[in-house]
């Protein structure tokens, strides 16, 4: 295994020989039939690179997607793959070094987006975000997780359920603040409830009308909802961080709120990352298929609208585009309810080229937002989304993910567009139809 | 006992051994760690997610379209070696006629000037991925010693078949050990490298597709 040239890791704390027992421990825990399979079977063909944004903004070989899990292929290799014996007696795979593991951090966490565009493009079906999430968790149990920003989101989120350290009595304040202001009814905390809808903590600092969106939104749906302090945030940066007991933490914290006021369905905020650990993980964390549904926002909206609870004041010729967030749409299935929107909005969609599927990431996903030396590299990867959305012509940029949001609104601004970018939660709630119930 | 005939005999009982034992011991070191159940609501039934297992081992041999411009020389090149060598393998009379001995399984042979053809551009494909491993930056890296192996293990019996249809150049004897002989050391490498991918890829297909049908995601 060959070191790539690494930006300055933040010092360990850890003596090197236990941060690499830690990392070790926790590569063979986390690899199952699935990932020994994915990581059994690359051919090197190098293919992933030529669908990776960083790859193909720098030519850069070290950002090739599965060079990037390369200190978990060489641990499976040498403790828990069917010739590890052969691996350790010939020293075909030496142990990694804590130097390695270090020098690896930043193409684990910087460099990945885990968006999932290499596992369209590998002939071998290798899921490359998946491997490069348990890389992350064997990197977080080291202490390797990028100190300037993403460890301490993840240790507030541990103490408070937020990763902005927000608490209870604050999150309660804050809904009553946003229900004042925007002249919306606001349930909180009610002890009985069908829909409870989950926010993003980047909603919270950056976007609160989203809030009131939602519930404007509900309300005029006339369903019985509630939204609860005690599991409210479900941005979950403890997934990216690769913190698994923060990220169970979290969502055991939101499905035990859920089952307190029975709950039948819990919405996902316009976060990706948020759907995919509460749609698709937060059972296994449970141990147990849940006991209600989970949707992500915009599909409650798209059933809203086609079964009439929703009802909206369509424009006329809105020239807009929509960016799919990758959780949403090519690792989460959820690509035709935006769009089923829009056309409810009279939107006139100009799709990117690669809409849907094989969309280009923002640059900014995966917590890549989130490290701050990250920056320049996420810029540069966020050229190909720049070019995609002027070659629309789109006066509006519509996304459902916060993230993406925060990232496209910075990547505009950098480059003056004149197009805006806006949440497609809260433009449905601006053009509902005017409703008794509301 | 000659070379040829140790060759014919017991040394591919031997090589074949080895492959089988070696394949099977592979997989069941895969496929028997502990799996983590799914819980998680499925979007679509169990007939829909085998579907999308299936879909996806078809649908992955063509890149999607919007891929092509950035790949297209290495697809281009893979497809013709794979194809070539399989048209050899499976077109060829004498490999038909081995088959035939050892499973009593017969199917009709293609032209010798076909296969003589397809050998050549297997050949030549081959040469072209090894020069591009060795120049491309992103390969370069990717490398290890497993898939210089590989090819050169590919490579000799490519080289000695075509050698021996040619039937004018040198002892017909020999190089017919040869190629028998390259071809065993290639059955014995296969379950060690990447060569496995030759059942490896039905599986991680499978399971992406199977895993991304559950979620209504791309396959």
């Amino acid at each position: 295994m060959s070191a790539p040239a690494p930006p300055t890791p933040p010092a360990a704390t850890i003596p090197d020989a236990e941060q690499v027992a830690k990392a070790m421990r926790r590569f063979i825990a986390d690899i199952g039939p699935a990932a020994a399979l994915a990581m059994e079977s690359c051919v090197h063909c190098g293919r992933c690179a030529e669908a990776c944004q960083f790859y193909v903004q720098t030519n850069d070989p070290r950002y090739t997607p599965i060079h990037k899990i390369a200190p978990l292929k060489q641990a499976y290799e040498r403790e828990l793959g069917p010739f590890a014996f052969v691996y350790r007696l010939f020293g075909l795979a030496p142990q990694v070094t804590a130097k390695e593991l270090e020098s690896w951090q930043a193409l684990i966490y910087d460099s990945c987006n885990m968006c999932g565009r290499c596992s369209l493009i590998c002939p071998m079906a290798i899921d490359i975000a998946d491997l490069v999430e348990r890389a992350r968790h064997g990197l977080f149990e080291a202490g390797l997780v990028p100190a300037d920003y993403l460890g301490a989101l993840a240790e507030k989120e541990q103490a408070t359920g937020s990763p902005y350290g927000l608490t209870q009595a604050q999150f309660r304040d804050m809904l009553h603040d946003i229900g004042l202001k925007h002249g919306v009814v606001m349930h909180v905390d009610e002890a009985k409830a069908d829909i409870i809808p989950t926010v993003s903590s980047i909603d919270l600092k950056m976007f609160p009308a989203s809030m009131a969106a939602i519930a404007r939104i509900l309300n005029h749906m006339g369903v019985s909802w509630t939204f609860r302090t005690d599991g409210f945030d479900a941005d979950n940066a403890a997934l990216t961080a690769g913190d698994r007991a923060g990220q169970r933490k979290i969502t055991l914290g939101i499905i035990r709120a859920a089952l307190a006021c029975g709950a039948r369905t819990v919405v996902m905020p316009e976060c990706g990352h948020a759907f995919t650990e509460m749609r698709w993980e937060a059972a296994n964390s449970f141990g147990q298929a849940l006991p209600f549904r989970v949707v992500q926002i915009t599909e409650l909206l798209a059933e809203g609208l086609s079964d009439g609870r929703i009802r909206v004041n369509p424009g006329v010729g809105e020239r807009a585009t929509y960016h799919d967030a990758c959780q949403l749409s090519r690792r989460g299935g959820a690509s035709a309810a935006p769009r089923l929107i829009l056309r409810a909005l009279g939107v006139d969609l100009r799709e990117m080229g690669d809409a849907g599927d094989a969309n280009w990431c923002c640059g900014g996903g995966g917590g890549v937002a989130l490290v701050k030396r990250a920056q320049p590299l996420r810029d540069l990867a966020f050229q190909i989304k720049r070019r995609q959305v002027e070659a629309t012509g789109a006066g509006t940029v519509y996304t459902s993910c916060s993230g993406c949001r925060q990232t496209l609104e910075h990547g505009g601004k950098t480059a003056n567009w004149t197009s805006t970018v806006a949440s497609l939660l809260e433009r449905v709630a601006d053009t509902l139809a005017h409703n008794q119930k509301d | 006992m000659t070379l040829l005939e140790f060759a014919r005999g017991p040394a591919l009982q031997a090589s074949a051994l080895i492959m089988i034992a070696g394949m099977a011991w592979r997989m069941a070191g895969i496929l028997l760690l502990r799996r983590r159940p799914q819980y998680a609501a499925s979007r679509h039934s169990l007939a829909r997610r085998m579907g999308g297992g299936a879909s996806l081992i078809l649908s992955r041999f063509i890149p999607r379209r919007t891929f092509w411009p950035r790949i297209a020389v290495g697809v281009m090149l893979s497809a013709v070696f794979h194809l070539g060598l399989a048209l050899v393998f499976f077109g060829g009379a004498p490999h038909i006629l081995l088959v035939h001995q050892a499973t009593g399984l017969i199917w009709p042979n293609l032209p010798k000037g076909l296969i003589v053809m397809a050998s050549g551009l297997t050949l030549a494909a081959m040469i072209a991925l090894i020069v591009r491993r060795r120049l491309h930056p992103v390969l370069r890296l990717l490398s290890t010693a497993d898939d210089y192996v590989s090819w050169l293990l590919v490579f000799l019996p490519v080289l000695t078949g075509i050698l021996l249809s040619g039937e004018a150049i040198g002892d017909y004897g020999s190089l017919l050990t040869l190629h028998i002989l390259s071809v065993e050391a290639l059955m014995i490498w296969l379950p060690f490298g990447k060569l496995m991918h030759s059942v490896l890829v039905f599986a991680g297909r499978w399971t992406m597709g199977v895993t991304f049908a559950r979620k209504g995601a791309a396959t």
